[in-house]
């Protein structure tokens, strides 16, 4: 499975815990259209962490959080694992 | 000249109790004739005012110097027996200590500086030292880092709680604990057993568990105290099956429903307690109705003599079974200006009865809101596949910190449920908790580290 499809799988995962009704996951989506708070998104950190092994966001102490989903995906995609 | 307000150990001992004993897993010693007998060695000193380090490789030859020496010796340190030689040597610099009692070799550094007894078991005529003092008895506390604290205690404040139950209420007990007596809950069981008229079973280093109950079957316990996760242990192992004892105790830990029901299914014969009491504050009190938390009317003036209020949520405890102060050069106060010592176990008043969230220091702090990480398993220890959780932080570069859980689960659950219960887990926290409270991951492990002192080991506590 690739890094991108773990991550979509794991909001969706949490968009159900969390009752968030994510809209289609396409690269421009801003995150803060995504309806996941703060928490759901250090849940999904924390367990992204978990299932590929990094934390892109700790890892580089200046690292800006991205404001779009493409940007996220590419934040994992771009640390060597 | 004895002096007839001082009640020192020994006179618990006396002739007229048959039949009574204390035993590790290798000796058994009689406790009736015990004070015909000494169990020092080598170069026959009085000890009487020596302020005395006792250093015993094993409990048993600790209890009997416990009893030899109180009311002679001007101070006794009680020393854990997990403690390294270079954080020892400060404590006994600030407890002024002159005298070790030891059955081990010493360290070369010590050679001159102190007298140095040895101790064995009790095969020589007592020297009939007199009682003439209220020995002091320094206990260290069980903080997890840095030096602990060395804490004065007097006989009469540790044996508060005994002897206000009287003393007709367990006689002929046999006491054990999974503690170690040279820390307070496990003092207080020993101190049980010989104020009492009973006997005691101690326990062993590193022996498994079945092993120990096995010991504890054949030395007749009836009266057992351990922690919550001491217990959580022995129903894990499935050992306790054989096992019947009249009385259960709990302390040291918040003891919570799950924990209480377990031993209440495992011992359908017991009375099952849990006390309440610390290194510092002595024992408060016990409850024994079967349910976690404690009646919110003992706030407030007690008629045990033991006062308690809640103040900025953290228990606060006034009675005359708190120690007496911390002892070595600039040690804090103990009690704050009206006698009162911050506990710092920080409780809710959830309808009548309060409850034991957790300690102060072991908040974890998620994006400026606070959880207890022992609200948290409290709920997880309530699925009845689970044995045993820890909730703990984890840093998270969003939210500073979340909450994840590790969780032991019942022997033999088939490892295909596990997805299944992991989502049971998590939908009982969103039902009971505070959104930010619920474990953002949940881990099943196969074990969970209990610190010496028999507490679940936090690394953030």
């Amino acid at each position: 499975m690739s890094v991108k499809s773990k991550i979509f799988s794991a909001m969706k995962q949490i968009a159900e815990e969390q009752k968030v009704t994510l809209p289609p996951l396409e690269d421009d989506l801003s995150l803060n259209e995504t309806g996941f708070d703060s928490l759901a998104f250090a849940i999904l950190v924390a367990r992204l962490e978990d299932e590929v092994g990094v934390d892109p966001f700790t890892v580089a102490e200046d690292a800006a959080f991205p404001s779009t989903l493409g940007e996220f995906v590419r934040a994992y995609e771009n640390v060597p694992a | 000249m004895s002096q007839p307000d001082i009640v020192a150990l020994r006179e618990y001992l006396g002739p007229e109790l048959k039949d009574r004993t204390i035993s590790d897993a290798r000796h058994t010693v009689s406790l009736t004739d015990i004070i015909q007998y000494s169990c020092l060695t080598g170069r026959s000193c009085d000890l009487s005012g020596r302020s005395v380090l006792l250093a015993t490789s094993g409990q048993l030859l600790s209890a009997l110097a416990m009893i030899e020496l109180d009311g002679i010796a001007r101070r006794l340190l009680l020393c854990p027996p997990d403690l390294d030689w270079d954080r020892l040597q400060v404590l006994l610099e600030q407890a002024d200590i002159d005298t070790i009692v030891t059955d081990r070799p010493l360290h070369r550094s010590s050679a001159g500086k102190y007298i140095v007894i040895g101790v064995d078991l009790p095969e020589r005529p007592a020297m009939g030292s007199e009682v003439d003092r209220a020995t002091e008895w320094l206990m260290l506390t069980s903080g997890t880092s840095g030096l602990p604290k060395i804490v004065r205690h007097t006989l009469d404040g540790l044996a508060g709680a005994i002897i206000a139950e009287g003393p007709a209420r367990n006689r002929n007990a046999t006491w054990a604990t999974f503690y170690d007596i040279r820390r307070y809950g496990g003092l207080q069981i020993f101190l049980r057993a010989v104020i009492g008229g009973g006997s005691m079973v101690l326990s062993e280093p590193g022996e498994a568990v079945a092993a120990h109950v096995a010991r504890l079957r054949a030395g007749g316990v009836t009266h057992i105290s351990g922690t919550p996760s001491h217990w959580r242990k022995l129903l894990m192992s499935g050992a306790s099956a054989n096992f019947s004892p009249d009385y259960v105790r709990l302390s040291g830990e918040i003891a919570d429903q799950a924990v209480l029901d377990g031993l209440a299914g495992a011992f359908p014969r017991a009375s099952i307690g849990h006390a309440y009491a610390s290194t510092e504050a002595g024992v408060v009190f016990s409850v024994d109705d079967g349910r976690e938390g404690f009646p919110a009317h003992l706030i407030g003036q007690s008629h045990t003599g033991v006062e308690m209020k809640v103040v900025d949520g953290s228990l606060r405890i006034r009675s005359r079974r708190t120690a007496r102060s911390y002892v070595g050069t600039d040690a804090p106060p103990l009690a704050d200006t009206e006698g009162f010592v911050d506990t710092g176990d920080m409780v809710e008043l959830r309808g009548e009865r309060y409850h034991f969230v957790g300690r102060r220091g072991g908040i974890i702090n998620i994006g400026g809101l606070k959880v207890h990480p022992e609200e948290v398993e409290a709920v997880i220890n309530r699925h009845a596949s689970v044995q045993m959780s820890r909730a703990r932080s984890r840093r998270s570069p969003i939210t500073g910190a979340i909450v994840v859980a590790d969780v032991i689960l019942a022997n033999g659950t088939d490892a295909e449920r596990h997805e299944t219960i992991r989502t049971e887990i998590l939908g009982r926290c969103k039902d009971c908790l505070a959104a930010w409270k619920v474990p953002a991951v949940i881990r099943f492990v196969e074990r969970l580290d209990v610190t010496a002192a028999g507490k679940l080991a936090r690394a953030d506590a």
